[in-house]
């Protein structure tokens, strides 16, 4: 075996660019609480690992996956199963 | 007086016919993943193939290392696109693991310690074509490479070859598993070039 053990992540700030690509807001400052344990925090602190073969975000409370991110030759896939919500801050003038 | 060419050949096809299309070579393993590598200690480590029925079959380590092995040389294929040629193993083929499984599914279902699936045809882990892998090139499995026992299916992107096999589910119905049900390929074959769905 000649690659060394790798097991580190980024955090989520990372997925900025790729989740820029899809989205109009930076989903890296939405809260998101995590379907597995609960836990609420910004989308940037999640530890993130790939890119490749995906991208796969993980609660750094529990270690769950909360959001996958696959970006193909046409299309994105996107997996938000392990996310209760996104909390997505807002202008508050568009309120109802 | 006669010109004499050698005549054009073309490029020499990287890796000898080997290379399946979109794929380049690598003397590197490189590592990807998709979270923390489990340890597994192999006093706990077990691996269990449940059918259709809910029957349950359990090797512990002792056992698993007391099976008949091979030592399968074969070519290995990343979805990332690196290829590496000639890799070597030694491992208990599914043949013998699934010898007195009595089942009539058509799929299965790998999963491994720390949370990781993947499906293939049930076909697909017989007649010599799969193992459950315990050494790599006369050496323990590393963690980082999905020791102490992966999946070994070689002939199918590498991303079916599942690090820390746990065990095997055989369905009457096709599962997808963890990349799969991300966009990429149910089948994964290397040749055919099916890395995402629809290719």
């Amino acid at each position: 075996m000649t690659a060394p053990a790798q097991d580190g992540y980024q955090d989520g700030n990372a997925l900025a660019g790729p989740l820029g690509e899809l989205f109009a807001v930076d989903l890296t400052v939405a809260e998101c609480r995590c379907a597995g344990c609960g836990l609420a925090g910004p989308v940037a602190s999640l530890r993130l690992y790939g890119p490749a073969p995906g991208l796969v975000a993980r609660c750094p409370g529990c270690e769950e996956v909360v959001l996958r991110l696959v970006r193909g030759p046409g299309s994105a896939w996107l997996d938000l199963r392990g996310a209760v919500t996104l909390r997505i801050p807002l202008g508050s003038e568009d309120a109802f | 007086m006669a010109i004499i060419s050698r005549g054009f050949r073309g490029r020499a096809r990287e890796g000898g016919g080997k290379l399946p299309p979109g794929q380049y070579l690598t003397d590197d393993f490189p590592v990807l993943s998709a979270g923390p590598t489990p340890r597994v200690d192999t006093d706990r480590w077990e691996f269990t193939v449940e059918t259709e029925s809910g029957q349950a079959h359990r090797w512990s380590w002792a056992e698993l290392l007391a099976l008949p092995y091979e030592t399968p040389t074969v070519d290995i294929h990343c979805v990332t696109k690196w290829s590496k040629l000639g890799t070597t193993w030694r491992g208990v083929s599914l043949d013998v693991l699934l010898e007195d499984v009595e089942s009539a599914a058509d799929y299965a279902l790998v999963h491994s310690y720390g949370g990781y699936t993947t499906n293939l045809p049930l076909e697909d882990l017989l007649d010599g074509k799969a193992w459950i892998a315990y050494r790599y090139e006369g050496e323990e499995i590393t963690p980082a490479h999905g020791g102490p026992a992966r999946l070994l299916v070689p002939h199918l992107y590498f991303w079916k070859s599942a690090k820390w096999v746990r065990g095997i589910r055989l369905l009457d119905e096709d599962w997808p598993g963890f990349w799969e049900t991300a966009g990429y390929h149910d089948y994964g074959d290397p040749w055919r070039e099916q890395r995402y769905q629809d290719d």
